[in-house]
């Protein structure tokens, strides 16, 4: 099968729906003709004009509440924000309108449009530019958040948030950019990937490591390490990080009876201790050890390039962790 | 576009600014256009002489410019430098140079009393420096080592000095205003007679932060002057496609704010005139927006491609440098080349020695993190 970037497979993903759909266009800063910050967009704007490739100002909060509004008379915008962190100045678009104007108006209107960008730490950025934003959004009833580590589920999962009626906020990383996979040909038809279904991208028996977004390449990374000595790691990548797929995660732990949760984001409250908490609750009798999480640092992100890494899950401090709940030394 | 450049030193030709590509059909008035907006008493058409290139009306004080050019240059040596290292991988992340700015933060922090406050964005090496942070702290801090003025933790854009009132360099385009606007409120609240500068690019004036910044600011009649610091782009964006209006600080008027605006070709006239708005923050408490015209010789930040101009456009900008008409007037005033090349071999030192420093300097450790995030225990 061919094999494309990430970067590529999510401009495919929009350009596609683009194509099937007037009603889909896209708008951000510097997403048409600088061909987006970091080049998702790139020949969107030759291809498509400005009429549906839309340069902003630097506006966050009104040209998401720009985007909301249309969304709620027709159109099925795409906001790209550069990068999640300027999401902040947008919070009460998607906090207070995008995600309540069905309930408040009894259902009367919805809201389908996507919010996405590279989101969490990239390299050295520094505190204000390197935050993971996944639970100020998984935490929203009324929003659906996604979060996909591999090209093919970027593609298929970033189709089926435009063509999904709901809010989604769709969480991509500068770091994976490049990062290439197997995405089947478009001649082979439309790839579209379930909202809401995690994927078991390695099958192991002895322990679960449950990840989304960058963090599970790290834990693909780190069930290699742990495969050196003889430990079978399964991992299981979320990719939707709300609506949460705990069935998957929870049939996994029944099989290895030991699980760690890691990811990039500060541990407190984070969607971490949400997948933590499912396990306890459901899955208590099957566990052989307490679920541990790893986390980013309980710090705002250090400019220092070995300190930032020093506060990042490794594949190392996730094995670790493996080890720990299997007890060994 | 600004207006061409002058090429002699003694020549003075009076140009006036033009609109930007893509904005003249704003500025034309048919007989249906509503009448002019009433300026308030302060607001100034840009000068006729902008591109005067001898010495500028006020007074010149040998020793002051040579003080002022001396900042720029070390300011643009430094930032050359850091650019060098960058490309060596020494220094990472976000690197967005000042170069071709320097007047606008040497002039500004020039008219400004100790004690007085600045506030900045992430393009923040210049104004850092011509508030007197030294080149080793600013170099340290790129190369993230624990002697850097933020102890290796902020980096490029998050540059802070305390002692001379650098209350540091954001990140969020936009998010700092408000937080300048608070300085000044302590200041008035407290009667201490202190000034803030808060500085921004044009691309920033879209974002609602600086609406209520300026809106808050002229009601409370906050002493702060606001310097809008148009380098006509925002990453890859002109002027044009940000703003409606192509004279930035008319968004003044509609706050009841007096405001200026002028090219930054002068580092005196910069010091000039941002020095009489400081000046009526101090004597009466109220609030300016200045938008200073001016010019990035390099990309956005070291990853810009710069697509979005051309090179015909930046050489002639690089001949309006207002380093280079620093020099020519102190030529003019009877500086001889032995003397500005002795200076120039000073600065080379200063800087080669913040690149040693910075190189041998200690890396920090984790154990500082803790400390950094909380006055006092962690709150866990
Ligand atoms: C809220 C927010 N949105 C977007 C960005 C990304 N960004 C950083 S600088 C910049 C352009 C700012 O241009 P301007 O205000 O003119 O300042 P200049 O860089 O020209 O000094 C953009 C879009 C950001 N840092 N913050
Ligand atoms: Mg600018």
């Amino acid at each position: 099968m061919r094999e494309i970037s990430y970067r590529v497979a999510l401009r495919e993903a929009i350009a596609e729906e683009m194509e099937r759909d007037d009603r889909v266009m896209i708008m951000g800063e510097e997403v048409g003709r600088y061909q987006g910050a970091y080049k998702v967009t790139e020949g969107l704007f030759d291809r498509f004009g400005e009429r549906r490739v839309v340069d902003t100002p630097i506006a966050e909060n009104g040209f998401a509440g720009i985007g909301v509004g249309a969304a709620m008379v027709g159109l099925r915008p795409i906001v790209e924000f550069m990068t999640w962190n300027f999401s902040a100045v947008a919070f009460d678009q998607i906090l207070s309108n995008a995600a309540k104007v069905r309930q408040m108006s009894g259902g009367q209107f919805s809201c389908p449009i996507v919010f996405r960008g590279p989101n969490g730490s990239a390299r050295q950025v520094g505190s204000q530019h390197s935050q993971s934003m996944d639970i100020f959004y998984a935490h929203v009833p009324g929003l659906k958040v996604l979060a996909p580590a591999f090209p093919r589920d970027a593609k298929g999962l970033l189709k089926a948030a435009i063509r999904d009626d709901n809010p989604i906020c769709f969480l991509e990383s500068e770091t994976l950019y490049n990062l290439k996979g197997e995405v089947p040909d478009p001649s082979e038809g439309d790839l579209l990937v379930d909202i809401g279904k995690a994927r078991v991208v390695r099958e192991g028996a002895d322990v679960t490591i449950v990840a989304w977004s960058r963090i599970s390449v790290v834990a693909m990374q780190a069930a290699a390490l742990l495969e050196k000595e003889g430990i079978s790691a399964e991992v299981v990548d979320l990719r939707s990080l709300r609506p949460l797929d705990h069935e998957t995660v929870l049939a996994s732990v029944a099989k290895t009876h030991r699980a760690v949760v890691a990811h990039e984001g500060w541990p407190y409250g984070g969607v971490g201790a949400e997948v933590v908490d499912r396990i306890q609750r459901h899955a208590f009798d099957e566990l052989d050890a307490p679920v541990l999480r790893v986390s980013g640092a309980d710090v705002p992100m250090p400019y220092n390039a070995k300190l930032e890494q020093w506060c990042l899950p490794q594949p190392e401090t996730i094995a670790a962790a493996c080890k720990k709940v299997l007890y060994v030394d | 576009m600004l207006p061409g450049p002058s090429r002699s030193v003694m020549a003075a030709k009076p140009q006036k600014p033009q609109a930007n590509p893509g904005t003249e059909h704003r500025e034309k008035r048919g007989p249906d256009a509503p009448p002019p907006i009433k300026d308030s008493q302060f607001a100034r058409q840009a000068p006729a002489n902008l591109d005067r290139v001898s010495l500028p009306d006020v007074k010149v004080d040998v020793e002051e410019l040579t003080r002022l050019y001396r900042q720029m240059q070390l300011i643009r040596r430094v930032e050359e430098e850091a650019a060098r290292a960058y490309a060596q991988g020494k220094i990472g992340g976000f690197l967005h140079l000042y170069i071709g700015q320097e007047s606008v933060g040497v002039g500004a922090a020039a008219a400004l009393r100790p004690g007085d406050y600045v506030v900045g964005t992430y393009r923040d090496h210049g104004l850092a420096i011509a508030k007197g942070m030294s080149a080793r702290a600013v170099m340290a801090e790129l190369f993230g080592k624990v002697t850097g003025c933020s102890k290796g933790l902020g980096g490029s854009m998050h540059l802070f000095d305390a002692p001379n009132g650098m209350l540091g360099g954001y990140g969020i385009v936009g998010g700092h205003i408000p937080l300048a606007v608070g300085c000044a409120f302590a200041s008035k609240y407290r009667g201490d007679g202190r000034v803030t500068l808060c500085f921004f690019g044009e691309g920033s004036v879209t974002i609602g932060s600086f609406h209520e910044a300026l809106s808050l600011a002229a009601l409370w009649r906050l002493p702060i002057v606001f310097v809008c610091e148009n380098n006509e782009y925002a990453m890859g964006t002109p002027l044009a496609r940000t703003l409606s209006v192509e004279d930035v600080s008319q968004k003044a008027l509609a706050y009841g704010m007096p405001r200026d605006r002028f090219f930054a070709r002068d580092v005196l006239e910069v010091k000039q005139r941002l020095g009489e708005a400081i000046e009526r923050a101090r004597e009466t408490s109220e609030p300016t927006l200045v938008e200073v015209r001016t010019y990035r010789f390099r990309g956005h930040s070291m990853s810009d491609p710069g697509k979005y101009r051309t090179s015909d456009e930046i050489e002639a900008q690089k001949k309006l440098d207002p380093m280079l008409r620093a020099r020519a007037q102190l030529e003019l005033l009877g500086k001889t080349a032995e003397q500005l090349s002795a200076l120039d071999a000073e600065i080379e030192e200063e800087v080669q020695d913040a690149v040693r420093f910075a190189a041998e300097s200690e890396e920090p450790g984790p154990e500082l993190l803790e400390p950094m995030t909380y006055v006092g225990p962690f709150a866990r």
